[in-house]
């Protein structure tokens, strides 16, 4: 076990320094002047290039920027917005509001799509399955930012159900909503891949055997069929945080949330480059870690992995 | 139909006996894209108590769904629609999910065949055989634990304390088989079902799995039902034997008695083809192509031929075409952390084989014979020693030298389901060998693809098919023609025939035989079936850990076995000593 | 029923006309020859779903290529600020915008941006992908290594978090160099898939066989591991045309995909959301258009998937 966390380790780091140096490299490397194109059509005032070439070393040579800028990622310097705050401050603050949305939406996805899936799994063929196929595929080909604003109009303009955007501190209540909206495409494909894999599984030689001894229909179900099928639902949670963070780009905009995703939004649709670059930078090295994470309670889940030499 | 009428039905079990499981009139049926399909017409088994019954027949005569239907471990799509099975009196097709569940386990045991996917990967040993305690008795806690290690080590795991804690992929397959049977027979039930419990296994493993099955089975008075194809099997464990074809009982009775003398006319073809200790060469009808110096008369020709080969062999009036000299394949396997270890796979392996004779290889698993074949086919590069073909050193071969190599030693694999491209079709891949060494244009190509089906006795109208629409024994006729395209001098047959049912492996071995005689080939027959060995080869390397064990003609492997290895392995071949009706 | 001719009792024969034995292993000739795509394509046809979604593909990109056929309004002519939000009417059947255009132009006339960025990174993702996905996998070695170790690095962001940055820093965006950049960070998923396939397929018994026969290298690779391997690339490309036009809508909403110069659903569903309080039609539509073409594409990569899946069913 420890063996493969320690490989896992290693392996993160040659991937850690080539993502940040991607994104740094698209940044300051392409041709024309960075600091032109992260600000597009409205140039800061001279001052603030000034700082911003000091800030990121563009007066040095490439590879030395990157470095310095590694560098900083590494001491938690993360640079500073478009207003000159420093980044890890905003992310102090925003980070707790979007960890509970991005959590109330994996809970949700994770349950409701993998008790669906395994109903759908297990009367493959009927027409609870039919549904469940038909109500997913919907759900995926309907983009996040437009689930967005239908839920908001029919829950929180018609019905007032919710509140139209979440209040400063972001009280659970109000994360319901967009954590609803957030978890929607994942939640579908959780609901798929659960209910492949519980087909899957149905037909294996080791679940008709634990039949044959005599275990009742709800234990082979649980111990035997569900445990097996959440394997590939784990591996997805993977790609799946990555995923969650683009939805909270979309949602936490939509609704007018404070968090990193809103953030990143108002900064997007603002043309302020650089807080883009930090924030986009922090996500992927989250997205990261929690790759890390979810390989780890693979391994927990399938000894095979686990005591693999 | 009364009553009276139903219970008048003559049976085969032993009239003193109660019968334990009746088995009356029973149809099962799959639902498929193509409609409702019958696997099971209308099957009558009884068996008494401590009797030992087996169902012999081939994939697809309904042997296995006949013992699943039992205890309704039919796959969703299968259903009983007819007939009763009585255990102890009770139908137990129309006894509730949860009566079911009561007599699985407790009542009625089962080893399923493959011990490779039978048990779950995630769950360790201990667990999974203390799940099975639990379920069919009040134990709990340290008593299921305590129940669970002698369950294991009567099932013989002697170390099994130790193992609990392990996983089923840190188990061989000989040992998770144990674990299955354990878990059969955890809850000492009143009948055993066991599905091809061993065909996974290697012979020696399997004897020792047997005989210690049948050991405790008898202690506990427990009776067994045998699902096997393996009719050596059949006579030596069971008492009872049904012969089942194509969904129907053809035979049924004592097992000897059938095996002695069957009556039906299919039992009769499967007894002929079943290979064994007292089987003799196959003989070809056809007469050799070549005007062999020898002239071989019409009357007594098998005789005849079989003469002169051991005379070939002695006066060595045909000289080697192949000699293996002091081969050595070492593997280097990667260990935790960066060290690594050497695995000799083939170890210091020397032999030769004269021009049309077959020379078979034989071993279990992990004895190095598919290595060596892989080595002279070139597949491999040889770590030491040499391989010798026709005078020249095959592993000095590099370009067109090897490509002409190549095209006079042709290879035909063991799985017939994966040797052929599933997107090619039967004639492309004929061709492929033509096309490959650039003979002929796409017309001579086609008349040459044509003339190879009838060459393997297939009609002409393959051409055009694909791999999955043909049979296992159909797939290994298009190996053999692929590999007679180029009129090669050797055919490497790596356990050519193994995957297939007895019939369709007579088959099979018959074709080989005669192609032999009429084109002149040589054999390399690498196999782990001592007994088909006998139908096919005239000279025996029997292999064990990489090493060659004995070298020797055929008929002195079987009547005088020199080395122990081979002494065990001819003791393990089930029913080796019965003799057949021929 | 049984016991016509005992031997002995207990020995029980079958009739022989009862159970009739067939020659063994015989062909049925009457049969007509089935490929493995011959199957696929046997197992699509009788779905309606294939169909449908087929249909819908067809409809959408006669749309895209001919938008002219399907309105006759221009989609910016016209636009007349009095007639902003308003409903239904004839000659207008979706209403107006803000602006006051024609919706069901602007719907019409958007199908090509989606379209064309869906195609064009399905196009390059596939293309490079496969190619670089199969060449590491067959060749394996120092090639695989880099690649795989290269693949990481680009897997390591999430497609969409890529293109936010590059995008932002693009001086120029238009219908290729979004479809450019989203096939940028989208690449080591196909090669990741086609890589897996290619072992599994180079490491069979057919390449072996192929390998003793004599067939060159190159020629194993183009002739059996490549169409073997080919399989599941076809449905995570079918699958994915839908999700690049969900990402090149997400981009435009974000205000970073395609300019507002370019008619797109994902700018008019971005801009239709200041009126979505009044007029919540005005996003409905292009958000339609959007969704009913993405699930085409799902439902057509589910279709294909159930057919070519079957291919584990070469072993039955």
């Amino acid at each position: 076990m420890w063996g493969y966390v320690g490989r896992r380790l290693l392996q993160l780091i040659p991937v850690f320094f080539g993502a940040t140096f991607l994104i740094y490299f698209m940044v300051f490397s392409l041709p024309g002047d960075p600091i032109a194109a992260l600000f597009g059509e409205r140039p800061p005032p001279e001052a603030v290039i000034q700082t911003i070439r000091e800030q990121y070393h563009l007066n040095d040579p490439f590879i030395v920027q990157y470095f310095y800028y590694v560098g900083g990622i590494l001491t938690g310097d993360l640079g500073t917005t478009y207003s000159g705050r420093p980044v890890s401050d905003l992310l102090v603050q925003a980070f707790p509001i979007t960890f509970r949305l991005a959590m109330l939406a994996l809970a949700f996805e994770a349950i409701a799509g993998i008790l669906l899936g395994l109903i759908a799994g297990l009367r493959k063929g009927k027409f609870f399955d039919g549904s469940a196929l038909v109500v997913s595929l919907l759900l995926i080909s309907v983009p996040t930012f437009v689930l967005g604003f239908i839920l908001q109009y029919v829950f929180a303009i018609q019905l007032g159900w919710f509140r139209t955007t979440v209040s400063a501190g972001a009280p659970l209540g109000d994360l319901v909503l967009p954590a609803l909206v957030l978890a929607s495409v994942s939640f579908a494909y959780i609901v798929r891949l659960t209910r492949a894999s519980v087909s899957d599984n149905l037909g294996a030689d080791f679940v008709r055997t634990a039949t044959a001894k005599g275990l009742s229909r709800r234990r082979v179900v649980s111990v035997h069929i569900l445990r097996n099928s959440l394997i590939p639902v784990v591996t997805f949670l993977g790609v799946d945080v990555g995923a969650l963070m683009v939805g909270a780009i979309v949602t936490e905009g939509i609704f007018n949330i404070n968090g990193v995703g809103g953030t990143v939004y108002q900064a997007v649709t603002r043309g302020e480059g650089p807080t883009v670059v930090s924030f986009v930078a922090v996500m992927v090295i989250i997205y990261m870690l929690a790759n890390l994470l979810v390989d780890l309670l693979y391994a927990a889940l399938d000894p095979r992995i686990r005591l693999a030499k | 139909m009364t009553k009276e009428q139903i219970m008048s039905i003559p049976t085969v079990a032993d009239e003193t006996s109660a019968p334990l499981l009746e088995i009356r009139d029973l149809q099962v049926g799959f639902k498929t894209q193509r409609g409702f399909v019958p696997a099971v017409k209308g099957v009558n088994i009884t068996l008494g108590a401590g009797q030992t019954l087996a169902i012999v027949g081939e994939s697809g005569s309904g042997k296995s769904t006949t013992a699943q239907a039992i205890i309704n471990l039919l796959p969703g799509a299968g259903k009983v629609t007819g007939g009763q099975i009585l255990f102890e009196g009770r139908d137990l097709t129309k006894i509730s999910a949860s009566e079911m569940e009561q007599v699985r386990g407790g009542q009625i045991g089962y080893v399923p065949q493959d011990p490779m996917s039978n048990l779950n990967p995630v769950w360790n040993i201990g667990f999974q055989v203390e799940e099975a305690i639990r379920a069919n008795s009040n134990l709990t806690g340290k008593a299921a634990r305590a129940r669970t290690v002698e369950v294991l080590q009567e099932a013989g795991l002697a170390d099994a304390a130790d193992r609990l804690k392990q996983y089923p992929h840190q188990f061989s397959g000989g040992m998770r088989q144990r674990v299955l049977i354990g878990i059969g027979l955890s809850a000492r039930p009143k009948l055993l079902i066991a599905d091809e419990p061993t065909s996974a296994l290697d012979v020696t493993v399997q004897r020792t799995i047997l005989d210690h099955l049948a050991t405790l089975t008898r202690d506990y008075g427990t009776s067994v039902l045998f699902i096997t194809h393996d009719l050596g099997l059949a006579v030596e464990r069971a008492e009872q034997l049904v012969v089942m074809y194509k969904g129907q009982v053809v035979e049924a009775g004592n097992a000897r008695e059938i095996l002695a003398n069957p009556l039906h006319p299919y039992t009769q073809r499967l007894v002929a083809a079943a290979p064994s200790l007292a089987s003799r060469r196959i003989q070809s009808a056809r007469r050799p192509e070549t005007t062999d110096h020898m002239a071989i008369s019409d009357i007594g020709a098998s005789d005849d031929t079989l003469i002169a080969r051991a005379d070939k062999r002695e006066a060595g009036v045909h000289p080697d075409l192949i000699t293996v000299d002091h081969l050595s394949k070492i593997y280097n396997i990667r260990q935790r952390g960066f060290g690594k270890t050497e695995l000799r796979a083939v170890d210091d392996v020397s032999f030769s084989i004269a021009k049309g004779t077959t020379t078979a290889l034989v071993g279990e698993s992990g004895s190095g014979k598919s290595t060596v074949a892989k080595l002279v086919l070139q597949l491999e590069t040889i770590s030491s020693g040499s391989i010798t073909f026709d005078g020249a050193d095959v592993a000095a071969l590099k370009g067109a030298d090897l490509l002409a190599f190549r095209r006079r030693v042709q290879p035909v694999f063991q799985d017939p389901y994966g040797s052929l491209d599933p997107v090619y079709s039967v004639g492309n891949t004929i061709a492929e060998p033509l096309m490959a060494h650039k003979i002929g244009d796409k017309k001579s190509r086609q008349a040459r693809v044509r003339e190879l089906l009838d060459q393997v006795a297939l009609p002409a109208s393959t051409i055009n098919r694909y791999p999955n629409e043909l049979s296992g024994g159909q797939r290994q006729r298009i190996a053999v023609a692929r590999a007679l395209a180029l009129k090669p001098d050797v055919i490497v047959l790596d356990e050519a025939v193994s995957a297939l049912d007895v019939l369709v492996q007579g088959q099979i071995l018959t074709l080989l035989t005669d192609l032999q005689a009429e084109l002149g080939l040589t054999y390399l027959f690498i196999t782990h079936d001592l007994a088909v060995v006998r139908l096919v080869a005239d000279n025996v390397c029997v292999m064990q850990k990489g090493r060659i064990v004995e070298t020797a003609p055929t008929d002195d492997v079987f009547d005088n076995p020199q080395d122990q290895y081979t002494q065990r392995l001819l003791e393990a071949i089930p029913g080796a000593h019965f003799a057949f009706a021929r | 029923m049984p016991s016509n001719n005992l031997s002995t009792p207990g020995h029980f024969v079958a009739d022989l006309s009862d159970t009739p034995i067939a020659a063994i292993d015989t062909i049925d000739e009457s049969e007509k020859a089935r490929s493995s795509w011959s199957d696929a394509w046997d197992s699509m046809r009788v779905r309606p779903m294939f169909w449908i979604a087929t249909a819908l593909i067809l409809v959408i990109l006669l749309v895209s290529l001919f938008p002219g056929l399907f309105s006759h309004t221009a989609p910016n002519s016209g636009c007349l600020l009095p007639n902003g939000n308003g409903g239904p009417e004839a000659g207008h059947p979706f209403g107006f915008t803000r602006q006051g255009c024609d919706i069901y132009s602007r719907v019409i006339f958007g199908t090509q941006a989606s379209v064309t960025v869906g195609l064009l990174a399905t196009l390059l993702v596939t293309l490079f992908g496969a190619i670089v996905g199969a060449l590491a996998g067959y060749y394996g070695g120092a090639f695989d290594a880099l690649v795989s170790r290269f693949g990481d690095i680009f897997f390591a962001i999430p497609t969409i978090l890529g293109a936010i940055v590059l995008m932002s820093v693009l001086p120029d965006r238009t219908s290729i160099t979004v479809a450019l950049v989203l096939a940028i960070f989208a690449w080591p998923q196909i090669a990741r898939i086609m890589r897996g396939a290619v072992i599994a397929a180079r490491s069979s018994d057919y390449v072996m066989a192929s390998t003793a026969l004599g067939v060159s290298k190159l020629q194993i690779l183009v002739r059996h591991v490549v169409p073997n391997a080919i399989a599941p690339v076809i449905v995570v490309a079918t699958t994915s045309l839908g999700t690049f036009i969900v990402a090149e809508a997400t981009l435009s909403f974000l205000g970073i995909g395609l300019p507002p110069s370019v008619m797109s659903w994902g700018n008019d569903i971005s801009q239709a959301r200041t009126s979505i309080q009044t007029a919540p039609m005005v996003l409905f539509y292009p958000a339609a258009a959007l969704s009913i073409t993405v699930l085409s594409f799902l439902m057509l990569g589910d279709v294909v998937r159930d057919a070519l899946d079957p291919q584990a069913r070469a072993r039955r």
